[in-house]
């Protein structure tokens, strides 16, 4: 028999004692929902290459009130997946000199963010007009 | 002599460039197919008429760009759900990175398969 009554530091939700341990928690969370919108444009292409009937039933589901609030978390999750990203690019990075000096962090994450939102607009207008 | 090499930066790699994609066109894809298009507004819904979304997939660019926004996504999302298992007190084994990568793989099989199918 043990005398010996260790103590043991409790691990359960030990993320929620660091609010920077919080905010990498709901970075990794960001997972699962890139994951779901995969499933859903794969059940999508599966249903396009089963012909015209499948698809718009694919198609139909997608204007369910249900799927519209899912979408809106989906573009809540991933845009701050986007964000995240660009702020964790330039620590990923070799330092960026211009003119003998490094280029801040905030820099690169700004570039980033500029880049996502182009990218958007120039997807948006390309969809809507071709 | 041969010295046994880590697969780890294939991994690394896949869930890097899926994760820069995601960032660059995750959010405005989810908001033309889920949310502007099925509602009809700002976007027609012929946008995602049948005829239209079957001439993009047989075109090769379009192919190609349905098959690698579809697969990276997944690659993005296992390596990083992979990863984050110990931090929610789930041992990362090999049990758990058949599961992760293994989804993926079949995510990405099923993906190249439909996109075949549909022809060219």
């Amino acid at each position: 028999m043990t005398v010996r009554k260790p103590y043991v530091r409790p691990m359960t939700e030990w993320w929620r004692r660091n609010p920077f341990f919080v905010r990498y928690m709901l970075r990794e969370l960001t997972a699962p929902f890139v994951a779901v919108y995969a499933v859903i444009l794969l059940i999508g292409l599966v249903s396009l290459s089963r012909g015209e009937a499948a698809y718009n039933v694919w198609l139909s589901a997608l204007t369910h009130p249900a799927s519209i609030v899912l979408h809106w978390l989906l573009l809540v999750t991933i845009t701050y997946h986007a964000v995240t990203l660009w702020k964790v690019i330039p620590k990923t990075m070799p330092p960026v000199k211009l003119g003998g000096r490094a280029l801040p962090e905030n820099a690169i994450t700004v570039c980033g963010c500029l880049a996502t939102l182009v990218v958007s607009i120039v997807i948006f207008l390309l969809v809507g007009h071709l | 002599m041969t010295r046994k090499r880590s697969n780890a930066p294939i991994f690394w790699a896949l869930f890097g460039a899926g994760g820069a994609l995601a960032a660059l066109v995750g959010p405005v894809l989810v908001f033309i197919t889920g949310i502007v298009t099925p509602i009809g507004m700002w976007m027609p819904q012929s946008v995602l008429s049948y005829e239209r979304v079957l001439a993009f997939s047989q075109h090769w660019a379009g192919k190609a760009a349905l098959f690698v926004v579809v697969s990276l996504f997944f690659w993005h999302a296992a390596h990083r759900i992979f990863h984050s298992l110990h931090d929610v007190g789930i041992h990362a084994g090999t049990a758990a990175k058949l599961l992760c990568y293994g989804s993926a793989l079949l995510g990405t099989v099923i993906a190249a398969a439909a996109l075949l199918s549909i022809g060219f």
